[in-house]
């Protein structure tokens, strides 16, 4: 396998009226090309903003922190995706190289506008395709997703499309450039359990013929069961838990990621309690200082999880954790 | 708990007219269709189905919040007995009280320019169940602890709360005015699963306290595996299969239900591919396929099912299902 992506310490803050926020805090993961990484985490855990700023997607107040490096090893060489300040640089990963599925396809298409010129306009941009060229491979591509009669879709708009096929021809239209890096923001979130294993489906078989990497955002523990290689966990802006997929769900070994669990009502045991995570996800304004998860946490231990932010300790050579008590218990 | 069921609907039909065509009979949306269910009291009975199933018409049909256009909804508590087709103004403004909804959506549900304590004391202002200021209060108090909420957020804006809490505040404003019957509609879709279990504990929690009746409305199948004592499954305004959770879930015996039951991803990473995948989409209320409404998607669907639509009928114990195959399927599988 080859290196597609290293992110490095990536810390992302925003000026706000309150004052300023920090959202993401020193996140470093890699992903290699073919790979699916799930990011799990509550809504407010800052999994969007982490995946945006891999296109530097955030808006006029985000601040990047200065040690934050994100690299993306393209075939002719890899990009500093730090580095690059102008739209016009940027026209190079966003939508290129990196895609990006998001979760309501109706919010994210224009209305106005017919899928089929949408799809043909980022063409235009990212490729030196001609329009006729431009439009045969948009059609291909919708075929290609499983949209029926994809030459008569191509001329209608999103709101002519049910919920399924509308995020179906987003995935054709975010896979058409044939990107190396594709994100997909909670892309089954909006869809009914027998279309979201569809699209399920169309995803897996289609990393298997591009080879692309997968960035898969949802909060969702089972669709990460069935779709990801590995996964990492986010809580309040940072990664607490990381791993291969097996490794994380059968054995974990964060508080809080066992909690998410816990709190999953499965249908192999109806007798099991619902045990929630105590509490809520606390405002960006009032992270708790040491381990962010010290005050929902059931085994934080007073003056060391309140005090000393946690490092990740290896679990083994793949799976880590941020915890000090998992940490205490690995020795 | 008597033995009449609290709710008891009959060939319970909800029609919206739709514009235009003059020539011929107007077209109708059959949003909800010839639909028989009881519900005991006391129990907690689920509702589940894709989007566009009917699901949350019918919910509202029980609340007379929609249109009956054919059949009967019998209410029965010890108190009153109403027939929903045909209460009159009075008795609705009555069956008010009784029947209660919890909303989907905590963000959108609760205004902004009210404090949780008006919020939760309307209903009460409203149908003039309270005398004086202290009464209500003293109610909205009450409920309140139930909730969880306490006194210092009564007196805060909804801005203020997270979505868990919200929730909370939209349950206890549902249950101020002591209703027998409540329709929660997706009512924990919005929540994250951490806080989606509290809240579904703290309602299972309350209905066995207050003795109430829940109708839970949901797409989430593994939800109601966890809740619900009873289940039904609608597909396109039809009921498909109804029967008693465990049942249900062990042995699913429409096609359909059967899907929903696959497509549920699994946490175990190496059940992989399992899924019996079901194509197509739900088609629309408007144009129905004839015969079997989910014929047209169904993989063991025979000209017969094509044609001529199959009736509810009994698989054994409280255990009802909707389909002319399942005998048969039930001896291949």
């Amino acid at each position: 396998m080859t290196r597609l992506l290293d992110v490095e310490n990536l810390t992302l803050q925003f000026d706000t009226d309150e004052g300023r926020i920090t959202a993401v805090e020193n996140v470093s993961f890699d992903l290699e090309a073919g790979e699916v990484m799930g990011l799990v985490g509550e809504s407010g855990s800052g999994k969007s903003v982490t995946a945006k700023a891999l296109m530097k997607l955030n808006p006029g107040n985000a601040h990047y922190g200065e040690n934050t490096k994100i690299d993306l090893h393209l075939e002719d060489g890899s990009v500093d995706i730090m580095s690059l300040k102008t739209n016009k640089e940027m026209e190079i990963v966003r939508g290129c190289a990196i895609s990006m599925i998001f979760q309501e396809p109706m919010a994210s298409f224009a209305p106005a506008i017919t899928i089929g010129d949408q799809m043909v306009e980022q063409l235009l941009i990212h490729t030196d395709l001609n329009k006729k060229q431009a439009r045969d491979l948009s059609i291909e591509m919708l075929d290609r997703v499983g949209i029926s009669d994809a030459a008569h879709r191509f001329k209608q708009f999103a709101f002519e499309l049910s919920g399924g096929m509308r995020q179906r021809a987003m995935i054709s239209m975010a896979l058409s450039t044939s990107p190396k890096q594709l994100i997909a923001d909670e892309p089954t979130t909006a869809l009914d359990v027998t279309i979201q294993a569809q699209v399920i489906d169309l995803m897996k078989d289609l990393v298997a013929e591009f080879g692309m990497g997968i960035i898969f955002i949802t909060h969702d523990l089972g669709v990460v069961a069935q779709t990801c290689d590995k996964v990492a966990v986010m809580y309040l802006g940072r990664l607490i838990e990381q791993g291969p997929v097996r490794e994380v769900i059968r054995n974990p070994k964060h508080p809080y990621t066992k909690g998410l669990l816990d709190a999953l009502p499965r249908l192999d045991d109806l007798d099991a309690p619902l045990i929630p995570v105590p509490g809520d996800i606390p405002s960006p304004l009032e992270r708790p200082a040491g381990c962010v998860f010290n005050n929902r946490c059931a085994v934080a231990i007073e003056g060391r999880c309140t005090v000393e932010v946690p490092k990740f300790t290896q679990v083994d050579a793949t799976h880590s954790v941020a915890c000090h008590f998992a940490a205490e218990a690995l020795k | 708990m008597s033995d009449k069921p609290l709710i008891s609907a009959r060939d319970l039909s909800v029609h919206y007219p739709l514009r235009g065509g003059i020539i011929g009979p107007k077209p109708v949306v059959r949003a909800v269709e010839t639909v028989n269910v009881d519900i005991a009291a006391g129990s907690f009975f689920g509702l589940v189905g894709e989007s566009g199933s009917g699901k949350t018409t019918f919910g509202r049909a029980l609340l007379r919040a929609a249109p009956i256009t054919n059949g009967h909804v019998q209410y029965n508590d010890d108190e009153v007995e109403y027939d929903l087709a045909t209460v009159d103004k009075n008795q609705l403004k009555d069956y008010r009280k009784r029947a209660q909804l919890i909303f989907q959506d905590p963000y959108a549900a609760l205004s902004p320019r009210m404090t949780v304590r008006d919020i939760i004391a309307e209903p009460l202002q409203v149908m003039g169940l309270t005398k004086s200021r202290e009464e209500t209060d003293e109610r909205v108090r009450e409920i309140a602890a139930k909730c969880r909420l306490n006194v210092e957020h009564l007196r805060r804006f909804p801005h203020a709360f997270s979505g868990g809490q919200r929730q909370r505040i939209s349950i206890a404003r549902a249950l101020v005015s002591r209703p027998k019957f409540v329709v929660a509609d997706e009512s924990v879709a919005a929540l994250d699963v951490s806080i989606q279990a509290d809240v579904l504990n703290l309602l299972k929690s309350i209905q066995l306290e207050m003795g109430l009746t829940f109708l839970f409305i949901s797409h989430d199948l593994s939800v109601v595996a966890h809740i619900c004592d009873h289940v039904a499954v609608m597909y396109l305004g039809r009921l498909v299969e109804t029967a008693p959770t465990r049942e249900l879930f062990a042995s699913p015996k429409h096609p359909y239900t059967k899907a929903l039951l696959s497509a549920i991803p699994s946490l175990d990473p190496d059940d992989r591919g399992k899924v019996q995948k079901l194509e197509g989409e739900i088609p629309s209320p408007t144009n129905p396929p004839p015969g079997c409404k989910f014929q047209t998607r169904c993989p063991m669907a025979q000209d017969h099912c094509r044609k001529v639509e199959p009736k509810l009928e009994n698989a054994g114990g409280e255990h009802e299902v909707a389909c002319h195959r399942w005998r048969e399927l039930l001896e291949t599988t």
